[in-house]
């Protein structure tokens, strides 16, 4: 579910450290229900990591979407923007949001590979519902 | 339940029909302006006049409000407002002034406004109040604007931040945003209060204040609010209180003497003003007496020769055209006035006694993600009938089958599938057990037949709405004559 290749944060983003594409986990989008409008940054944006880069508007909340790393914007999803919907249904594949050109790779180590983040959603779970 | 059929009016337009007539012509027409000046027939509908009555009456059948069922939106969305202050505000004294006569002639409304002020300083524990906010979020503005101006007068300019909890209403953020500040986000605790720490490390030269609804959008009272308010204050921040949740705490707290140094009221929710169409409001701002010479303008004073209206020293401006939404002070003046201070607490009293009812009878049933006394809301959360697969949205489609509006689903934020109801002080315990029984029902549904909740409603002149179309392909316009025919669908 969750690529193996991929690296996440705590906010439920991920980032493929090969091609530089980000987007929202399989986890954040179930929680965010159906989503209706992305609010993305125009190409060559930099953008700083866990900082926000941009809003994802579904019907239930707007919400932050926060950078995984630094790094210049270099496309955004035209397709997704369109069709928001893709996000919910292959929020990792199709439904990535932005392409970025990393600028310090050394931010990858901050963030969970998909065992971790696994682990990380199945305790928050637990928390919730205590 | 018998529904009126819902069709459009042009749908049952006949050529030639009217609903007036005329009568005939009995003077020189006049020339008609040029052609290319004329508009095009316009495609209005033809139908008598008992066909208009008809539709509008099958129209207004199909509302529903606080005058027809228990609508536990509470006092954001409307709670229920006497009667007898429609009649007052109709009063002439008060429903024919103009704002530009002259004020020895509406001595009577500037009156009004003078004791309107000292009673919201008073409720709030405040020393100056200023009427002319238009409505809760603009006060908050005002709120906002009178802490930058006092940190500007005191030539600190480093603050440029404001701290704002994540059970704080939307408007917070928002507003400071508005006004060029930075916003941080204050975690909330397990218990759903301010997070201390988190606001201990927070807290430095920067921010210039920190915005608490109180009670919060949890419906919970922080009791941690002495120590937030000694941090803030120790290191150079104000403390901004957002009172729309005010309906709670009447004659119980004073933010003054939580150490609030700023707080809007919102006139049209706790003190009676139909407003669920989205106004008209008030949002007077109280303030302790080191912001009074910053205060928006026109403040209602008194002096030897009557009332007047006076502008202070350094106040920000004015947030309107002329004196504020007089007609929501005349309704707020004649509530506090027909209540007293006795009936203004009981107004509370019964506000938060109906929340914790509902909470006690239900929490068996839904979840409680926070299990204490509640003020005049009570938060569940639909996370026991997500894990069966029903979702929060459908108990709300549900309720409506069961004859009741739902509440607030999915706010606050911090809270899974959260159903965020407010019953206020009007509802009595027939009411709040029918409701109860509603409820209960729907929980067993859940266990026994989640299929129907999937579907719901079934009983209602639409059917569920396609909210997800609806906001991705919205269709904003209609246009005249090439309309879909609309069938009576099968109820």
């Amino acid at each position: 579910m969750n690529p193996k290749e991929y690296r996440y944060t705590q906010e439920h983003e991920w980032v493929c450290p090969e091609s530089g594409k980000v987007g929202i986990t399989d986890y954040a989008q179930s929680q965010l229900g159906d989503v209706v409008f992305l609010d993305l940054p125009a190409p060559s944006t930099q953008v700083e990591q866990f900082k926000k880069m941009g809003e994802i508007e579904s019907v239930k909340a707007v919400s932050d979407l926060f950078a995984p790393v630094s790094g210049e914007v270099l496309e955004i999803n035209q397709i997704a923007i369109d069709e928001p919907g893709l996000v919910n249904q292959n929020p990792c594949g199709d439904g990535w949001l932005a392409r970025l050109k990393l600028s310090k790779i050394s931010e990858l180590d901050a963030l969970m590979d998909s065992d971790k983040y696994d682990e990380f959603i199945a305790r928050s779970g637990e928390e919730d519902s205590e | 339940m018998k529904l009126a059929r819902h069709y459009l009016l042009p749908d049952i337009s006949q050529p030639g029909k009217t609903g007036c007539s005329l009568p005939q012509l009995d003077v020189p027409p006049s020339e008609l302006p040029p052609e290319e000046l004329l508009r095009r027939e316009l495609e209005l509908p033809e139908v008598s006049e008992v066909e208009v009555v008809r539709y509008f009456t099958a129209l207004s059948k199909l509302n529903y409000g606080v005058d027809t069922g228990f609508y536990p939106l509470g006092s954001c969305t409307m709670k229920y407002n006497p009667r007898l202050h429609e009649d007052i505000v109709q009063l002439p004294g008060f429903a024919s002034i103009h704002p530009y006569q002259p004020i020895e002639s509406v001595q009577g409304a500037l009156q009004l406004m003078f004791e309107l002020q000292e009673y919201l300083a008073e409720i709030t524990g405040m020393n100056a109040a200023s009427l002319a906010p238009m409505a809760g979020a603009q006060g908050e503005l005002a709120s906002i604007l009178l802490v930058k101006a006092y940190h500007q007068s005191r030539r600190d300019k480093l603050r440029k931040k404001i701290l704002v909890p994540d059970s704080a209403h939307g408007t917070n953020p928002a507003t400071a945003a508005m006004c060029g500040f930075e916003v941080s986000t204050i975690p909330s605790n397990k218990e759903g209060n301010v997070d201390l720490e988190s606001l201990e490390s927070m807290m430095n030269e920067e921010v210039a204040a920190v915005t608490l609804t109180i009670p919060n959008t949890l419906g919970l009272f922080d009791p941690q609010i002495a120590e937030i308010s000694h941090l803030v204050h120790g290191r150079g921040g104000l403390l901004c209180g957002d009172g729309a949740n005010l309906n709670s705490v009447l004659g119980k707290v004073k933010f003054g003497d939580l150490g609030i140094d700023c707080v809007q009221v919102n006139l049209h929710k706790t003190f009676s003003t139909p407003h669920g169409g989205g106004g008209p409001g008030s949002g007077p701002v109280c303030v302790k007496a080191s912001l009074a010479e910053f205060l928006p303008s026109p403040l209602v004073a008194k002096n030897a020769g009557g009332y007047v209206f006076t502008t202070p020293p350094v106040s920000i401006g004015r947030l309107g055209a002329s004196y504020g939404n007089f007609g929501v002070m005349v309704k707020a003046y004649a509530y506090i006035r027909t209540l007293g201070a006795e009936g203004l607490r009981e107004v509370s009293e019964n506000a938060v006694l109906n929340a914790n009812y509902l909470k006690e009878k239900l929490k068996a049933y839904y979840y409680l993600p926070y299990a204490r006394t509640c003020m005049h809301e009570v938060v569940f959360s639909g996370k026991k009938q997500k894990a069966k697969g029903v979702r929060t949205l459908d108990i709300a489609k549900r309720l409506l089958d069961y004859g009741f509006h739902p509440p607030t689903i999915y706010f606050p934020l911090v809270v899974d599938e959260a159903l965020m109801t407010e019953p206020t002080e009007t509802e009595s315990k027939e009411t709040l057990d029918a409701y109860i029984d509603a409820m209960k029902k729907i929980a067993r549904e859940v266990e026994e037949n989640p299929e129907i909740l999937h579907t719901a409603p079934h009983n209602t002149p639409v059917r569920r709405l396609d909210e997800v179309r609806a906001a991705r392909h919205p269709d904003l316009r209609w246009r005249m004559g090439n309309q879909v025919k609309i069938t009576n669908p099968k109820h």
